[in-house]
């Protein structure tokens, strides 16, 4: 009876998989396990986590968004243009993170005000935010080198590296969000039925502004994470990493129809995708492959999820 | 009968649809504590009716009255500050939460914006066993339930708030026997407490077993009011399908 409560966790299952995955790729090569690579790989892992917690909201409420790489784009132009002409960082971070969530916002406004599909709304995102980062820095790659962000990029704190922080705080938050909130509880019902959250009065515009404003919000504060590490804004940066952030949301075993799953699932996700490149590029072998395992992997997630629920 | 004054009033109600006249002078009483079977075929104008009463549709013409006051019902939100909720035949719960989280959606308990889900598990428990609903854990997904446990959340959902009109369109049509017998000692239930019940059906039987007093529509007019036992079951439907009143000389019980 409380093995059978154990086992229909979702938590339990996912977590399994990336023991195990570690625990193989300890075996197979001695580096895997060493503070260097430990460090590596939660730097490697910071950017699509932060992103996949802001994913797993949306997509729990039965959305997409699939602007977040170009949002993040976006707002580290915004502020490498900032820290360019001698704006304080903190002040340019701000700014940052003030675009970011007004790029959500215009999301959410498009999506509820304008009823267009979220898929169809972000896609739109996707060209006008890159775009307009290139328009912005006319295609140049700024610098960043002043000490805050130097700070974020390579720093530790009790030995472990700042953007690791950034996570953990970014899940934390939204995990309460999600699971203690109003706000979280309107985010299952939308997702699980968006017609009943409306007939019981439950305001699903503005819950889905705010949804996309958070996913938004928390692109930006990737590009933070983003400018420390590179020490430079280049427009072009992050292409394509919405598909990673979404991959990891699936691969932790969320909903793609919405109102199941649970956020924290989506950084482990994260952890297993950045463990199967960061084995692979141990072991030698060619990152041509590992592209082909990780797209088995978020098909076999989906099966395995699929195989649960009919079993139910 | 002792005559309370009416829960609700609709006096004199017009509807039409462009060109077509949907209601003509339709009436409508509810008594505190009774069911009150609204009959009539399809197109008859039944669920026109029903939905002014809840705020879905708003009349042309026409009086609403609320316990004795007049009220103006523009919208369903209006509808509920009067105390009137609505069940409807497609079941309005999201399948992915819990019973609580369906009894109080959209008006949540909570504290600077965190859920108090304590204490809507223990008013939920308290809701479901005021009306004698027994749900084995209240933490298991509502889409795991049967139909009629889900429909006695649904009920019990409508009446815990302040509830004195309930509208039950078709609550029976998607369950089966066992599940209706369950809802319908629910609306035994829920009639003690004084709540006025409109029970919108096309199983005659069920109507006629289970209302006090039924109306019969056709074409958008009241054919009759009157107690559902002044009449056979073959009279009731001979007055659906034909629009005319039957005359009786044997009234055997004075009201």
């Amino acid at each position: 009876m409380e093995f059978a409560k154990i086992r229909s966790q979702p938590l339990v299952w996912i977590l399994l998989v990336a023991v195990i995955l570690a625990i193989v790729l300890s075996f197979l090569s001695p580096f895997f396990m060493t503070v260097g690579n430990m460090t590596n790989l939660s730097k490697q892992v910071s950017i699509v986590a932060i992103l996949a917690a802001g994913q797993a909201v949306v997509i729990i409420s039965g959305g997409i968004d699939l602007s977040v790489g170009s949002i993040l784009a976006l707002s580290a132009v915004v502020i490498g243009a900032l820290i360019q002409v001698d704006v304080d960082p903190m002040l340019a971070t701000l700014a940052g993170l003030m675009t970011g969530t007004i790029a959500g916002l215009v999301n959410g406004i498009v999506i509820t005000r304008g009823n267009i599909p979220p898929f169809i709304a972000t896609l739109g995102m996707l060209g006008i935010a890159r775009g307009l980062a290139l328009v912005i820095t006319e295609g140049v790659s700024y610098q960043v080198l002043v000490p805050f962000f130097l700070f974020i990029g390579n720093s530790k704190f009790l030995g472990l590296p700042i953007p690791l922080y950034f996570v953990l705080l970014t899940f934390l938050i939204v995990a309460i969000m999600m699971h203690m909130t109003v706000f979280g509880r309107h985010v299952y019902a939308i997702g699980g039925d968006e017609r009943v959250a409306r007939l019981e009065g439950i305001p699903v515009d503005r819950q889905k502004i705010k949804i996309y404003m958070l996913s938004g919000f928390l692109a930006a504060l990737a590009a933070v994470v983003m400018t420390g590490r590179l020490a430079a804004t280049p427009p072009s940066v992050a292409q394509g990493i919405e598909l990673q952030a979404i991959a990891a949301v699936i691969i932790g075993g969320v909903s793609f129809v919405g109102g199941r799953g649970l956020v924290v699932t989506a950084l482990i996700g994260a952890l297993i995708m950045a463990m199967i490149t960061n084995g692979l590029n141990i072991l030698g072998i060619s990152s041509f492959y590992q592209q082909v395992l990780i797209g088995m992997v978020i098909i076999a997630a989906v099966w395995l999820d699929n195989l649960k629920t009919a079993s139910r | 009968m002792s005559q309370k004054p009416p829960l609700v009033e609709m006096r004199h109600i017009s509807k039409h649809f462009g060109g077509i006249q949907a209601l003509t002078d339709a009436e409508l009483e509810l008594y505190p504590g009774e069911v009150l079977g609204v009959l009539g075929h399809n197109g008859a104008g039944k669920s026109t009716l029903i939905k002014i009463l809840a705020g879905a549709e708003k009349a042309n013409e026409g009086a609403i009255f609320i316990d004795g006051h007049e009220a103006h019902i523009d919208d369903p939100n209006d509808a509920r500050g009067l105390g009137i909720e609505t069940i409807y035949q497609e079941l309005a719960l999201c399948g992915n939460l819990n019973a609580p989280a369906n009894l109080y959606m959209g008006r949540e308990l909570s504290k600077w914006g965190f859920l108090r889900k304590r204490a809507m598990k223990e008013e939920a428990e308290k809701a479901l066993s005021r009306l004698n609903i027994r749900i084995k854990s209240l933490d298991v997904e509502v889409e795991a339930m049967s139909g009629g446990q889900r429909q006695a959340i649904s009920i019990s959902r409508a009446v815990h708030f302040d509830t004195k009109i309930l509208i039950m369109d078709e609550p029976t049509a998607a369950l089966g026997m066992e599940e209706s017998r369950m809802v319908m000692e629910l609306t035994v239930e829920l009639k003690k407490q004084g709540i006025g019940i409109i029970w919108i059906s096309h199983d005659i039987h069920e109507v006629y077993n289970f209302t006090d007093r039924i109306t019969i529509l056709h074409g958008g007019t009241n054919v009759v009011t009157a107690p559902t036992k002044d009449f056979t079951q073959d009279e009731i439907v001979s007055m659906i399908i034909s629009g005319r009143p039957i005359e009786h000389s044997n009234k055997a019980n004075s009201d």
